[in-house]
């Protein structure tokens, strides 16, 4: 098959058929991929949920010039050639997406204060790059008391968006899921049933994929913040993953191992429980050298130079 | 005498039993269809009748069959939605407590046509009665032949199943309920796909509403041709409102398409008025999720013209002026209804329902309704209206399902409509009513 044509922000890319126009988006990268919370690209069925990646197609494909009449999920809508989408372009979709960040705080207690995620938060950038400064409900925040939900993983579901990584990560990473989403509405909460510890192998992947700070590392919680510790790409010989490992040191001590992360922020091989929680001495660990972040988070500021290109700007005033 | 398509015997109390409706004439539509036509031969005669789906959105049921994904080596499947849990919509229960074998009779035609040998009905949960007699009803289909292996010696084998719903609003919407038929938690589906090449199990599948299927009969017994006479342009047929509020006779109603609105609301025959001869203040008329509308516009478009039910002139004027047929669940208020406290109660609903899978639905119906207990209660301020017309704006559109919708059309019409009436609450700091 040959490739489609997408324009995208006036800027013109080439892909796949049955690319998304998140990954063609991501393919042209800088400022005109549009944020998203919920999708995950190595998970299977995740995305749609949040809503912050809704663009705008002004035309539908070469044979059908037709606009969409809604926004549409950039994660979930498959491309078609000659397909024109606005993205930062668009006025609608700028507004659209600011009102999705004010839904996804009115109940976020906020406290990245206090949170081991700032720092290197999806939510937190999000709102920097598209919210509101104030907020318009009043109410009372829905909040939880913190479940046990294990060893090494500390759940805090005050702070959960319910993106649903999580429960498809354990889907397919796990062997038998025990948590998931209860309850529905403004009530759905994540837990275990009943009562149950999350316990397996590769169960503390759902800690690189919360994009919040709801899962948390309870080896490394409140050990630090994560922009005073330094990244350093490390490997060791794994019977069960790949070892391929961020560890996030401080001096010469390990304070926090995790999965390697794209400036996507998504890992590209997950790790093991047994290196996350257990190998925090860097005798067990073969140093590749500093890692550079060029995620767009206080992490990568002052540290590190930004390994890709500066953000290409889209061309605002070009007409089709 | 008005025509009746549907509820042509509903008064006979044994109706249920399968000798009385066979005895009426039941179940020739299936003797015709299996003995004399083809499946497409079938879906030909729906398409003419230009049968529009009666679950809310009035999509023509032709149509969504032909779009069923044959000859890709998977089973399809039919789908009855009998999840009906709108506020202020009951025919559906209505036809199946009292004539269910009416709806088995069109499921078999329109599985055939549709050449799947599984077809399911999808109750809702709170639907014990019409569960047990639903149950009744297939099992004598089954004794009779008309079910199973071999239909009249056709060589075409039909199952219908019943699935009853566990209590969710949600699992009306066709993807939901698919997800429910195979026993998952009921999250609506991002489409693409649709069900019509991916639904149940991954196979092509047609989810049809019951006043649809039920429809169906009389459609094979006459001719596609005679049903599209019945009825105003492209809303043919008969249709199942349910009407409630405060109108002197409340009940289910078979309407002709094209009957004045006025007429349905004051005649005897139907409505009867409103109760104690109080004044029409507001109608919402296709179900709670449809923008309300007041008595001048609903009994008048705003171009002048009267308003009759049918699709079109329901939906003339568009959201501004007008409104949507929607499932036929026609809600009166008379002028002691408060209509900051009735839309409270629908977002109340919506809030609940809300599968809480996307975040604008999952927290907007939420905020929405409390702002709307602030307001009724006494507790408003006026940036308030903006503010719920604004949450509403946002929400509307930016959802995987129409339930966001849903939700959405009632407080911005409400709004639009009756704005001095939320100011007034504001004002008084109580509910002036």
């Amino acid at each position: 098959m040959s490739l489609l044509k997408v324009t995208i922000d006036n800027l013109d890319v080439e892909v796949e058929p049955g690319t998304t126009i998140l990954n063609a988006a991501r393919k042209i990268g800088g400022r005109v991929v549009p944020p998203a919370m919920c999708y995950y690209s190595g998970l299977k069925g995740t995305g749609g949920k949040c809503r912050t990646c809704l663009v705008k197609v002004s035309k539908s494909s070469a044979t059908d010039p037709r606009p969409m009449p809604k926004l549409v999920p950039s994660c979930s809508t498959i491309v078609q050639d000659g397909m024109i989408v606005q993205n930062i372009t668009s006025p609608e979709v700028l507004e659209a997406r600011k009102h999705i960040v004010e839904i996804l705080l009115i109940n976020h207690p906020l406290d990245c204060p206090i949170c081991d995620q700032a720092g290197e938060c999806d939510l937190q950038n999000l709102s920097y790059k598209h919210g509101l400064a104030d907020t318009r409900y009043e109410f009372e925040r829905r909040t939880f008391e913190k479940i046990d939900i294990g060893r090494f993983i500390q759940l805090h579901m005050t702070r959960c968006i319910l993106c649903y990584r999580c429960v498809y990560l354990a889907d397919q990473l796990t062997d038998k899921r025990v948590h998931g989403v209860l309850f529905r509405g403004d009530n759905s909460e994540i837990s275990t049933f009943i009562e149950n510890v999350v316990e397996n192998d590769f169960s503390g992947n759902v800690i690189d994929v919360c994009p919040v700070g709801a899962l948390t590392d309870k080896t490394f919680r409140f050990k630090s913040r994560v922009w005073f510790t330094k990244p350093y790409d490390a490997h060791r010989n794994c019977e069960k993953c790949e070892g391929k490992a961020v560890l996030w040191m401080s001096g010469t001590d390990v304070l926090r191992v995790t999965g390697r992360k794209n400036e996507f922020g998504e890992v590209e091989d997950f790790i093991c429980n047994e290196c996350r929680f257990e190998k925090k001495n860097t005798d067990d660990w073969i140093l590749e050298g500093p890692r550079n972040i060029s995620h767009s988070s206080v992490i990568s500021q002052n540290l590190y130079e930004l390994i890709n290109e500066p953000p290409k700007e889209p061309p605002f005033n070009k007409k089709d | 005498m008005s025509l009746r398509i549907l509820t042509e015997n509903i008064d006979i109390p044994e109706l249920t039993s399968f000798e009385v409706y066979r005895k009426l004439g039941g179940y020739r539509s299936v003797e015709k269809s299996l003995k004399t036509m083809s499946p497409s031969g079938v879906m030909e005669e729906v398409k003419k009748s230009t049968l529009r789906g009666r679950g809310g959105a009035g999509f023509p049921t032709g149509m969504k069959w032909s779009f069923l994904a044959r000859g890709i080596g998977k089973p399809h499947y039919l789908i009855c939605n009998a999840d009906e849990s709108e506020p202020g919509t009951f025919k559906d229960r209505y036809l199946m407590e009292r004539n269910p074998h009416l709806l088995i009779d069109g499921m078999i035609t329109s599985a055939f046509a549709l050449e799947a040998n599984t077809a399911y009905i999808y109750v809702r949960g709170e639907l014990f009665r019409v569960l047990r007699i639903l149950e009744k009803a297939i099992g004598e289909a089954y004794a009779n032949g008309f079910l199973g292996k071999n239909i009249l010696g056709s060589g075409y084998s039909l199952d219908i199943f019943c699935h009853p719903g566990a209590g969710a609003y949600i699992c009306g919407e066709e993807t939901a309920l698919i997800e429910s038929v195979e026993g998952k938690r009921g999250n609506p589906r991002i489409k693409p796909p649709f069900p019509a090449i991916a639904g149940l199990w991954d196979c092509p599948t047609v989810v049809n509403n019951v006043e649809t299927l039920a429809s169906v009969p009389w459609i094979i017994n006459n001719g596609g041709e005679e049903y599209a006479k019945i009825g105003v342009w492209k809303s043919t047929g008969t249709k199942l409102m349910s009407a409630c509020g405060h109108i002197s006779k409340p009940g289910v109603y078979e309407v002709k398409m094209g009957l004045p609105v006025e007429e349905f609301i004051y005649s005897e025959e139907y409505c009867g008025g409103i109760r104690k001869g109080n004044k029409l203040k507001a109608v919402i008329a296709g179900g709670s999720s449809v923008p309300i509308l007041p008595a001048d516009l609903i009994l008048k478009t705003a171009a002048g013209e009267p308003r009759l039910i049918t699709y079109e002139s329901l939906s003339e004027g568009g959201f501004e002026t007008g409104t949507m047929l929607g499932s036929g669940g026609f809600i009166v208020m008379d002028n002691t209804t408060c209509i900051v406290k009735n839309l409270w109660n629908f977002t109340r609903f919506y809030r609940h329902e809300s599968c809480g899978q996307c975040s604008p639905c999952r927290e907007g119906t939420g905020w929405m309704e409390k702002v709307l207990y602030g307001i009724e209660n006494g507790e408003g301020k006026m940036p308030d209206i903006d503010l719920l017309e604004d949450v509403a704006k946002n929400i509307e559109g930016h959802t995987i399902c129409p339930l966001g919708d849903a939700a959405a059309w009632p407080v911005r019409s409400a709004i639009r409509h009756f704005r001095s009436e939320f100011e007034e609450h504001v004002k008084l700091k109580k509910c002036p009513f």
